[in-house]
């Protein structure tokens, strides 16, 4: 869990845990590296203390334990002012008594720059986010995506290097949201500054970011790039978490040197699974399976693992046809079966064999 | 959409014009909504608008002598003010046939002029009292003579500035009563003149009121606006509690709360009690803190600090604490953001309580009348005093001032901040 630049990192969490009444750690034992010009998510489900580790970073809220780390400085006793860190909130905190413009001149005034400067500051700040005329008018006399785009230049114009953004897209509706998704993006890219992002959208998390740190009960269940997450991930959590997964529960029978491991499904069948996250022989293992992943009605031997299972709902989707299985102990099992010519006719409630590579199964600790 | 001609008529499937056809469905539901508000309307018109009406009403008119002295107004309007001579013996004539008329035993209604009279003019009562008694002696004239030689009162009926009065009130419409609540009045010579300064209680009490109430607002923003913030801010369970606290004297009876200041603040009262025993004081030189100003202000200020807290708590508890962070990300200090993103968000709140306190604090007089001793009262009292004197149209006539001035205040807030911007609890 190393930043992927060499050199101090920007920020560090450093065994940091944080508890709100004393009795349960939201985020328990947190450390996070994160390098300059890093964009970094943090993901999960509410509660789960993504929002609260961003709080401490900002210095909203005090670390229970622990020491947060800004350019190699502790920070735990800096109050927020003093962090020169640029924040976008959930419901982009606009002033609603100023213009965009003063909006935009707030942090450059309370750092006493001249009036003149600030202007100049204030108009490219508009003109990055595509708001040139803008200035004059009040935030509740733009729309969801304009005052979006405000709070972004708002939360860069006194030029911070790090940027916290708190869900800032929850509001805006989809297509909006992933027009953003990129746009910030850009911005990131174009400007090099360093971005931490708060969202329980995993979708926008791997749209946008460099890495990813999924967090669920207050740990980090893992952090990588997005590419890693969805086809390594570490924990069934992950695995569930991030994009579409088939869970199969099974025994473990035998566990071999190269690390495959040889599990019991509950109809008795014998698969073969990469051994990830797993116990000793005879433990419970839940494995991972993303459904693209998964071959219908399979030539016999051409891959390692055959079993049978239940067509119980077919549903049409245009490009692929989403068939939902019952395999061994799994009712949700889902395949993808692409609309391409000469694909598999198939019924409801007829049976059909489903085949997998080893490497693509992923034995996990149980669910 | 040149081109375009008059819509034709809707209509419905049978040929009634759309529009009616609306009005009639919507009639049942709207009949329904008036006779909901009905009995509220008819409150209102009866216990709001009709006494502020017959109030106004009031303050205007003068029927005693245009009513029981007719005959004398007409005759009066022949003669000729300016000339500084006597009215005719025809009009002393009249003026002592209606003496005799209004003086009938079962309905002596000729004292009520000299009592009007009096308010204008000190010594009429006197001077129509006597005079019933010996014109209803007089069987013949000449009356002029005979009036003017009453003994002691008689000489006010040669004084042209009797009949003057006489035949200015003789106006079922007058001013004067406004002229005296504004501390004026008409002189013998018929301009209207400001009286003696020492004369002068109104003017006086109207500017006390306003000041003091000016000083109760602005205390109960300073008192109340902390408490507001932290019951915006704080956790549930203990902004409940703090609420509570703001709103149970909301539910005691005013009286009561009064009755309470008066224990704590009188001379023998619990703070003075405390200061003696604490050795700050002696005995002998106790703070004087009720019957007078202190006793007023700070009796008020208690009551009234609910009706500020509330408008401000609920302004306070649609501000995001986003906003204070996002200063604060930004660089301000807590401080700065309190007085650039807080405070300014908060005015509405703050116009609103002030409006609210300052109307109620001028129109206050339990509060004065029980602690406010003789420094402390406030024009409301000296109005329910002339009440009870029976003095209605100056009565009347203070508080149309009032109330109007109340009017005023209210379109000043709407022009700056808006009626519709108002929030109260």
């Amino acid at each position: 869990m190393v930043g992927s630049s060499s050199g101090e990192p920007m920020v560090r969490f450093k065994g940091v845990q944080k508890s709100y009444d004393g009795e349960i750690l939201v985020v328990k034992d947190l450390n996070l590296d994160i390098a300059p010009g890093e964009f970094v998510t943090m993901l999960g489900p509410s509660g789960s203390g993504k929002t609260t580790c961003l709080m401490m970073l900002a210095g909203f809220e005090p670390a229970t334990h622990g020491e947060i780390y800004l350019n190699g400085e502790p920070i735990n006793n800096v109050p927020p002012h003093k962090r020169g860190i640029g924040m976008v909130f959930q419901n982009y905190a606009l002033f609603p008594h100023m213009t965009v413009a003063e909006n935009l001149a707030f942090p450059l005034e309370v750092r006493g720059m001249n009036k003149a400067d600030q202007q100049a500051k204030v108009k490219r700040a508009l003109e990055m986010v595509e708001l040139p005329e803008m200035g004059g008018r009040r935030p509740a006399q733009l729309s969801g995506g304009q005052q979006q785009r405000v709070a972004v230049a708002r939360a860069l114009v006194f030029d911070p290097q790090l940027i916290l953004m708190d869900e800032p897209l929850g509001a805006l509706d989809k297509q909006l949201r992933e027009q953003m998704q990129y746009e910030i993006k850009h911005i990131h890219e174009s400007l090099g500054v360093t971005v931490v992002y708060v969202t329980h959208d995993q979708a926008e998390a791997l749209t946008m970011s460099d890495r990813i740190a999924v967090f669920d009960d207050g740990i980090i269940q893992q952090i990588s790039s997005p590419d890693v997450l969805y086809e390594k991930p570490d924990t069934s959590f992950v695995a569930q978490f991030i994009g579409e997964n088939n869970k199969l529960g099974g025994t473990i029978e035998k566990v071999q040197k190269d690390g495959t491991c040889v599990v019991k499904l509950s109809t008795g069948d014998m698969v073969k699974a990469k051994g990830v996250n797993i116990g000793e022989v005879g433990s419970r293992t839940t494995m991972s399976l993303r459904p693209e992943r998964v071959t219908i009605n399979p030539k016999a031997k051409s891959v390692p693992n055959i079993v049978e299972g239940t067509i119980a709902e077919l549903i049409y989707l245009g490009d692929h046809i989403r068939t939902r299985m019952t395999v061994a102990d799994s009712d949700e099992f889902i395949v993808k079966i692409p609309n391409a010519y000469g694909h598999a006719a198939l019924k409801e409630g007829s049976k059909v064999k489903v085949g997998w590579e080893t490497e693509d199964c992923r034995a996990l600790d149980p669910l | 959409m040149e081109n375009t001609t008059a819509p034709a008529t809707l209509v419905t499937a049978d040929g009634t014009p759309l529009k009616a056809s609306l009005q009639r469905a919507l009639r049942q539901r709207r009949r329904q909504a008036f006779m909901l508000v009905l009995p509220l309307l008819v409150f209102i018109f009866v216990l709001f608008i009709m006494p502020i009406a017959t109030m106004l009403t009031r303050s205007v008119d003068n029927p005693e002598v245009n009513s029981i002295l007719p005959r004398t107004v007409i005759a009066l309007q022949s003669w000729d003010e300016t000339t500084g001579e006597l009215p005719s013996e025809e009009v002393f004539k009249t003026i002592a046939a209606e003496f005799v008329a209004g003086s009938q035993p079962g309905k002596k209604v000729i004292n009520k002029v000299g009592k009007r009279l009096n308010y204008e003019l000190p010594g009429m009562s006197s001077l129509f009292r006597t005079s019933t008694r010996k014109i209803r002696r007089m069987k013949t004239g000449p009356y002029r003579e005979k009036m003017i030689n009453i003994k002691i009162v008689g000489k006010r009926w040669a004084d042209v500035a009797t009949w003057r009065l006489l035949k200015r009130e003789g106006d079922p419409v007058t001013a004067s009563y406004f002229l005296s609540a504004m501390d004026m009045r008409v002189d013998s010579k018929g301009e209207i003149k400001s009286k003696p300064v020492d004369n002068q209680i109104y003017k006086f009490l109207f500017v006390r009121t306003f000041l003091m109430s000016i000083g109760i607002t602005f205390m109960t923003i300073l008192l109340g606006y902390p408490i507001a913030y932290l019951l915006a801010t704080l956790p549930m369970r203990h902004a409940a509690l703090l609420m509570i606290l703001v709103l149970l004297p909301f539910w005691t009876s005013l009286l009561v709360r009064t009755s309470a200041w008066m224990v704590l603040l009188g001379n023998e009262g619990v703070i003075n009690d405390l200061l003696v025993w604490a050795g700050f004081l002696g005995d002998k030189s106790r703070l004087a803190l009720i019957n007078n100003r202190t006793g007023t202000f700070v009796a008020m200020t208690h009551i009234l600090l609910p009706f500020m807290i509330l408008p401000l708590y609920s302004v306070m508890k649609t501000i995001p604490p986003s906003y204070m962070r996002a200063a604060r990300s930004m660089g301000a200090t807590q401080l700065r953001a309190h007085i650039k993103v807080y405070f300014p968000l908060t005015l509405t709140g703050i116009g609103a309580g002030t409006l609210l306190v300052f109307i109620l604090a001028i129109g206050y007089y339990i509060t004065p009348e029980l602690v406010g001793g003789q420094s402390g009262v406030f024009i409301s009292n000296q109005i329910a005093g002339k009440f009870d004197s029976g003095n209605w149209g100056l009565a009347s006539a203070l508080g149309a001032i009032l109330f109007v001035f109340v009017l005023l205040l209210y379109a000043v807030y709407d022009k700056i901040i808006g009626i519709d911007k108002m929030k109260l609890g």
